[in-house]
């Protein structure tokens, strides 16, 4: 950072500052986008227990972004390609019925360690410097492009979209499959589009926060929000709420203190979330009903 | 040159590769954790757990980068956070298994940590060990000396021999726990001791394959076993055979074809055979079939009669 900003605990100055740069304001307008989709599609993915999958689709971008840079074409590509490769290989291979939830984490498991040796073939036929691959592993805030932010915008408008048209089916078939399937939802469909969807948020954000990382902003708001409410509008609320604070105090923080995006996005979301397991025990035990007995 | 040799004549050529000090123990020390990878591997996939041995390997690259900025033994570092978190991830849930989204929050947090961590070494050791957090990600096994292939060794054997040791009570367990746990089943230390020792396998691996492949070695070894046989004993041999075979074929492969590195070939070769078993499923499934004398036929015969 070439200003070397200083922190003062005059926090108006500090945050009139932090807009003077337009880096800086791409990172605030990109974070942002980010947040709201990593949030809204982690609600899914935490209410339909998919971690897993959803790791894994995030992990993808990893081999994506590697290979656009062995062929010298735009990363965006790469990250796409491999994101909506996998889902489509997990909606295949999705097994149906009898030993199901073992063969499908195996073959997850599989996805996702054959994507990462294939990204590190990638690099080692690249020979580029090792820094590329940690960019890519760990993201970067910096140097987020005007253009960029206005393809994250399109991209998540259209998951958005999609996810507004499908949102009530799939809450349905999320809650109870079989009882959804027996009124004529598509189940399989659903999971499919979902699967899709989740693979290119992945894409888009991945490129802000890096392959590791983004799952931190799919699963942690998410699973927080499960913890302070079971009513679904106000959990999916408080969802969003955690995804958009956190990337924008992890932003402000990184530009203060020069450590990695990554570690405040997933310290400040696991401080969120340890702390409304707390408050969901307590509330337990001082529970009027449950004390009453 | 050596490639053609050993296409031309594979006895030769294996020899030829063996007679490199790196490679011997490369073959030595990566089949001994194939075989308690491929093991291990079984019963998460049985148990539905492979989500934890990915967050195990999370957890092995941020143990091995605290090791390195803090300057304490690399192993140390290891070990003692992988057996920590799995122990950790067995307490937050019932019966010693917690729920995935528990276990996502716990390594998405650890692996920002490892993020972390990774600054503060590369910044203060300089350039020169940037690449040691791709090293841990991504191993590095034909960098192993021989004091390392004896420990792979001796930690394997014990790897694979507290499995078996448990394994009958383990099997039951995972196959029914409900049931398991009426009979007297210690289905919760069984759950710990079982994620402990996947945790020592993690670690172990996390020098040949790396912290973030080890995840395939658990996996597609034991996924194609299963589609290969339904005898829980037969399919753990095998899944450790297949485990053994993929990193023995997959360090011949990266020797003869110099671009790959070695982490590469052996998941790719550990991803085609459970490919091949998943699409050659149907197939199997149709020729079993054929064995047992079909139903339609009688009650067929009985109709014309």
């Amino acid at each position: 950072m070439t200003a070397n900003p200083a922190f003062t605990w005059n926090l108006i100055e500090d945050i009139t500052q932090l807009f003077e740069y337009p880096f800086m304001v791409n990172a605030l307008r990109a974070g942002t986008l980010v947040a709201l989709v990593a949030g809204l599609m982690g609600w899914f993915m935490v209410l339909r227990r998919q971690t897993f999958a959803g790791h894994t689709l995030a992990v993808v971008s990893f081999p994506g972004a590697s290979a656009a840079i062995l062929l010298g074409v735009s990363a965006s590509y790469g990250y796409f390609a491999f994101a909506v490769g996998a889902a489509i290989v997990f909606a295949v291979l999705a097994p149906t019925g009898g030993r199901g939830r073992s063969e499908e984490s195996a073959i997850v498991g599989t996805v996702q360690a054959f994507a990462l040796a294939l990204g590190f073939l990638f690099i080692s036929l690249t020979h580029r410097n090792i820094t590329g691959a940690q960019s890519i592993l760990f993201g970067s805030f910096l140097g987020i492009t005007t253009g960029q932010v206005a393809v994250l915008a399109v991209s998540t408008i259209l998951v958005l979209a999609v996810l507004g048209l499908i949102a009530r089916p799939l809450l349905f078939a999320s809650f109870d499959p079989d009882v959804a399937a027996a009124r004529g939802v598509p189940v399989r469909l659903l999971s499919v589009v979902f699967l899709l969807l989740l693979g290119v948020t992945a894409a888009e954000a991945s490129q802000i926060t890096g392959a590791l990382l983004i799952f931190a902003l799919l699963v942690l708001p998410a699973a927080t929000a499960e913890r302070l409410t079971s009513r679904p509008g106000l959990s999916v609320l408080v969802t969003v709420l955690v995804a958009l604070v956190v990337t924008w105090v992890s932003l402000a923080l990184s530009y203060y203190n020069n450590y990695p995006i990554g570690f405040h996005i997933t310290s400040l979301a696991f401080g969120a979330y340890v702390l409304a397991s707390v408050w969901q025990a307590m509330a337990r035990k001082l529970d009027p009903v449950v004390q009453a007995r | 040159m050596t490639t053609l040799f050993a296409v031309a004549n594979p006895i030769t050529g294996i020899s030829t590769m063996l007679s490199n000090d790196f490679m011997r123990y490369a073959f030595i020390a990566g089949g001994a954790i194939a075989v308690a990878a491929g093991i291990a591997g079984y019963f998460l996939v049985l148990r539905g757990q492979v989500f934890t041995g990915d967050a195990l390997g999370h957890v092995a690259f941020t143990g091995s980068l605290a090791a390195l900025a803090f300057g304490i033994d690399l192993r140390t570092g290891l070990f003692a956070s992988t057996i920590g978190i799995a122990v950790l991830l067995g307490a937050l849930g019932p019966r010693g298994r917690a729920d995935d989204v528990v276990i996502g929050s716990v390594f998405a947090w650890v692996l920002g940590l490892g993020v972390l961590l990774l600054s503060i070494f590369t910044s203060s050791h300089g350039g020169s060990n940037g690449a040691a957090g791709i090293r841990i990600l991504f191993g590095s096994i034909f960098g192993l000396d021989a004091g390392q292939v004896w420990v792979a060794v001796i930690v394997a054997a014990g790897t694979v021999l507290g499995l078996l040791a448990i394994a009958r009570p383990l099997l039951f367990a995972s196959v029914d726990e409900a049931v398991a746990e009426a009979r007297g089943v210690p289905v919760r230390g069984l759950g710990y001791i079982f994620l402990g020792l996947v945790g020592v396998a993690v670690a172990e691996a996390t020098q040949a394959v790396g912290a973030l492949l080890i995840l395939g070695l658990l996996a597609a070894p034991a996924g194609a076993a299963q589609h290969l046989t339904n005898r829980p004993y037969v399919a753990m041999a095998l899944s450790a055979a297949i485990a053994l075979a993929s990193v023995w074929i997959g360090l011949s492969l990266s020797q003869a074809i110099g671009s790959w590195p070695p982490s590469f070939s052996i998941l790719a070769v550990a991803t085609a055979v459970y490919a091949a078993t998943i699409a050659t499923s149907p197939l199997r499934a149709r020729i079993a079939e054929r064995r047992i004398p079909p139903r339609g036929e009688i009650s067929g015969g009985i109709g014309h009669g």
